[in-house]
């Protein structure tokens, strides 16, 4: 298809306003929340910014005719490359679709659209008592629609679980441009559960255009500990002890040396800065649960030799103490010029194998590694730091990280806890799945995108895709069953 | 087909030579691009990205055109370039929240420079754009003119006449001519007035500013009444100028130095002490100096030692030092947090401590309280379009409230919310914060009380009561 042509229908459908076809317009859509240099920009063919799901769906529907890939993006905070378009696609911002449907205090849900901001939902729910669970660090910024493609996590999925156990239903417009409504229809209701497949497809099956979400309902007290340790090993001794005592505390997130070196400076949000390791420890539920919970807690920390221990006295100490862990990822610009975050997870067990094998790397490689993670749920996030413009520096952050993922993978982990694999990750797919698993997966991609044209060159690797999957697909088939195809 | 590639190829190849990139003075800072990161935290608390759910029109994707111009990916004349520099409020709200803290504010403004340089626009236009603000801004005399025009044209029966006529709006003035409060008290001219304490106890310097002194007079004077009944003898110091922020809103940065040189020499005559703001806007230039005269060797050291000494009214007054106001204002008020004091300056706490101090009043937050109102200097009348959008959201946020009275600590956001508000039939005044502190402490009554001194000319500790 003409391109000129392709353009003046895409006006049509959404208003010549709200397409961006020129190359300097296109340029701000090139990239997303990743690290430059692991990610690679590219320009999308146009961008659109519909405002209702007809709209969404003409615009699947158009570009599935003409055979051209389309890309879902919300606020491009993502940190896998899942929102840069690859090979050419039309881009489909859905930030302009950011309306609160409903809320329903009664039963706890709220429907809302794509482009809700993580953040401003449970500001809005906050006043009947609720709030929306999954709070990843960029909660201020990522829309809604992102969590859902992305299967987010944050601090408190270590109590609450990530985000595919708060979605109820989504509106999905598929790669044909159909719109269809899929429900998940409660514990233990029959049937498949497609609402958790499609959540943290990363835009490869459809695209939601409404997501039916859960509210929990404010717990009535909430108290925040932070407690200091001399050495790393003591800090994962205390995460093992807490959980190993049966706690489950809303969260308890780790941050090392090199951390609280960034965030302080920064924030003052209290950290001292002669621990070798910090864990922030939040404990929520009844007033007397939450007072009997942090005694327990704060006595298990002393036994492994915790050097301090204090509680945010207020909502504003509690919210100080909490901006450093969120604003940790970010507050690295100010140690180093780039930083390369990886998301792996390990079981908690081996956490203090596995920070042994990081600082190793970081030994190894000349290459500072800040450790900033949710330490109770064993998801790592190693931060490398680096210059992107001395010489070298790339290539050998590239190199870490491959030993980082190997190192992680050897002890029983996995490559990504909730920042998804994207384009960056996909070459590492093959280290932890075998070839029936991606088979398997490429048959589900296969089935809910024939063409290939949900956000293609994602997730699932090389020759793991469109075409090839069903040829894949057979062979394997064939040499389960000692078929030999012809 | 290979022919068409390659001469397409031809083409873009030629065009990529032709960029042209940043040249001439205030370059916009590499090093201080490439903070950016590109996160996106920014993306939420930027006004147009806001109205518009636009990647160009946010702090990241300006950022990213920024670093392409210098990168020679993009043309510096590029027209979404110019667009998007200008698009922007410059209201600073992603400095605040950036977690690389990469400075926005000067980059954006080197990039107006750098436009301003080199953008190829008609003479007429050009003259015109200076004109219109040189004339006004350059000198204050010529402003205090223009607002004494103003004064006697409020108080005839003209505008009525005017607006009736339909001729306002034919003459497209009808918003600045709404957004103007009545202008209540003489001009206060600077090195005429001060005010003195009985038992001063610190020194301080009021910026008088050009709109301030002029169209907000009777805010300084209380500015100066508040000052005085908190133990600072306050003086006026002569020979200041405009603050020339609108000169660097607009990438016009030889017009600002002119201008900071002038204030700075002025309030280094003055002698020590802290040099007070009232506007906002100006407070953030102001603090600023030191960035703007960094490449002038002669200015550069003093340039840093004037900002030094520069602090808002609200940041000076609203700690635990003020002194308790004892008067009674049964107010129910909710406070729209300038941009250049919530963000450039990072100011959001001191005003609220003075606003809880004031017996019988009470504060209730609005919903985005340091969302641009769309002000941003001249840009609500020359962008009426985005600054109405954004006036709306904000006029609906101080209807949600209830309350009947909006304070501010900027002129400009003081005259968008005048207009704002009217235009959506919300019917809430609107107040400086100075005024409404002064008032809690009695106001000019407290003078003629002999609470403390305000003196005219070279009359020093002579009670005179009001001008």
């Amino acid at each position: 298809m003409d391109r000129t042509q392709l353009i003046a229908d895409l006006e049509r459908i959404c208003g010549p306003t709200n397409v961006r076809s020129v190359p300097s317009d296109l340029l701000v859509y090139e990239y997303d929340g990743s690290v430059d240099g692991a990610v690679d920009t590219e320009r999308p063919l146009a961008v659109v910014l519909p405002d209702s799901t007809e709209q969404v769906s003409a615009v699947v529907k158009l570009a599935s005719h003409n055979g051209i890939p389309v890309v879902a993006r919300g606020a491009g905070t993502g940190l896998s490359g899942g929102a840069v378009a690859r090979g050419g696609g039309i881009i489909i911002a859905l930030t302009r679709m950011e309306r609160v449907l409903r809320v329903d205090p009664v039963s706890r849900t709220a429907l809302v659209e794509p482009g809700v901001i993580n953040l401003e939902l449970s500001q809005l729910v906050a006043g009947q008592g609720m709030f929306f669970a999954p709070d990843p660090s960029s909660q201020k910024a990522c829309t809604i629609g992102g969590n859902v493609a992305e299967n987010s996590g944050g601090p408190h999925c270590l109590k609450y679980g990530v985000t595919t156990n708060h979605i109820l239903g989504l509106e999905v417009v598929l790669h044909d441009g159909d719109v269809v409504w899929i429900d998940a229809h409660g514990p233990g209701a029959a049937g498949l559960d497609l609402v958790a497949i499609l959540v943290g497809s990363e835009g490869m099956l459809g695209i939601a255009t409404k997501v039916l979400v859960r509210l929990m309902p404010s717990p009535d007290s909430v108290h925040v500990h932070l407690a200091a340790f001399g050495s790393m090993d003591d800090a994962a001794a205390a995460v093992t002890s807490i959980i190993g005592a049966g706690i489950l505390p809303a969260s308890l997130e780790m941050m090392d040396h090199l951390t609280i070196e960034a965030v302080e400076p920064a924030y003052h949000a209290g950290y001292p800065m002669d621990a070798a390791a910090v864990l922030l420890v939040e404990v929520d539920g009844t007033r007397q649960e939450v007072a009997e919970t942090s005694d327990r807690i704060a006595a298990l920390c002393r036994e492994v030799g915790a050097t301090s221990f204090r509680s945010a006295a207020s909502p504003a100490e509690q919210e100080l103490l909490w901006k450093g862990r969120k604003m940790a990822l970010a507050a690295m610009g100010r140690l180093a010029p780039n930083y390369y975050l990886h998301d792996t997870v390990v079981p908690r067990t081996k956490l203090t194998e596995t920070l042994q094998s990081v600082n190793d790397i970081s030994r190894d490689f000349g290459l500072p590694i800040a450790n900033v993670f949710h330490a109770g749920d064993g998801n790592l996030h190693p931060l490398m730091l680096f210059d992107r413009r001395r010489d070298g520096d790339v290539e050998k952050v590239l190199e870490a990280s491959h030993a980082l993922i190997h190192a992680c993978i050897e002890v029983g982990g996995a490559l990504s806890g909730e920042h998804g694999i994207g384009s960056e990750k996909r070459g590492y797919m093959e280290l932890v799945f075998t070839r029936d698993d991606l088979v398997a997966m490429a048959g589900v991609k296969d089935a809910f995108d024939p063409r290939g044209l949900l956000n293609p060159e994602k997730v699932l690797p090389k020759g793991y895709v469109c075409g090839e999957v069903r040829a894949l697909h057979n062979q394997a088939m064939a040499q389960k069953h000692g078929i030999h195809p012809m | 087909m290979a022919t068409e590639a390659s001469a397409i190829e031809q083409t873009v190849a030629e065009a990529e030579r032709a960029l042209r990139g940043y040249s001439g003075h205030d370059v916009p800072d590499d090093k201080l691009l490439r903070d950016c990161v590109h996160c996106g935290m920014c993306l939420p608390t930027c006004p147009t990205y806001r109205l518009t759910g636009s990647e160009a029109s946010s702090p990241r994707g300006r950022l990213w055109m920024m670093r392409a111009v210098a990168d020679g990916r993009l043309d510096l004349l590029d027209d979404a370039f110019d667009e998007q520099m200008y698009q922007c409020l410059n209201c600073r709200a992603c400095e605040a929240v950036c977690p690389s803290g990469v400075q926005y504010g000067p980059l954006v403004e080197a990039a107006r420079s750098q436009l301003e340089q080199h953008r190829p626009r008609p003479a007429w236009q050009r003259v015109a754009r200076r004109v219109a603000l040189r004339f006004p801004f350059d000198d204050v005399r010529r402003m205090r003119a223009m607002v004494s025009g103003l004064k006697l044209y409020q108080r005839s029966p003209l505008p009525g006449l005017l607006r009736k006529s339909g001729i306002l709006r034919l003459l497209r003035l009808e918003t600045l001519e709404a957004m103007v409060p009545p202008v209540r008290e003489p001009a206060l001219i600077s090195g005429e007035e001060s005010w003195e304490p009985d038992a001063a106890t610190n020194r301080a310097h009021l910026f008088n500013g050009c709109v301030m002194s002029t169209v907000f007079s009777d805010v300084n004077r209380a500015a100066g009444r508040s000052l005085a009944h908190n133990g600072y003898a306050t003086n006026v110091p002569a020979r200041q100028q405009c603050c020339g922020a609108l000169f660097v809103h607009a990438g016009m940065m030889d017009e600002a130095r002119r201008l900071a040189r002038i204030n700075i020499d002025a309030f280094e005559s003055a002698g020590e002490g802290k040099i007070v703001v009232t506007a906002a806007g100006c407070g953030a230039a102001l603090k600023e100096y030191d960035h703007l005269l960094k490449d002038d060797a002669s200015y550069r050291i003093r340039a840093k030692a004037f900002s030094d000494r520069v602090v808002d009214v609200s940041e000076l007054l609203g700690t635990g030092d003020l002194v308790q106001p004892g008067g009674d204002v049964s107010l129910d008020v909710t406070f729209q947090e300038p941009c250049h004091l919530a963000h450039a300056q990072r100011i959001s706490r001191q005003p609220r401590t003075i606003l809880e101090a004031i017996p019988g009043l009470t504060l209730t937050e609005m919903r985005e309280s340091s969302l641009c109102c769309g002000s941003a200097g001249i840009y609500n009348i020359i962008r009426r379009d985005m600054a109405d959008g954004l006036g709306d959201r904000k006029a609906e946020s101080v209807r949600d409230t209830g309350v009947s009275t909006v304070v501010t600590a900027n002129p400009g956001c003081h005259m968008q919310l005048r207009t704002s508000l009217r235009r959506n039939g919300v019917e809430a005044d609107v107040i400086h914060i100075a005024q409404l502190l002064d008032r809690a402490y009695g106001g000019q009554h407290a003078a003629e009380r002999g609470d403390w001194a305000f003196t005219r000319g070279d009359a020093p500790h002579q009670s005179t009561g009001k001008s």
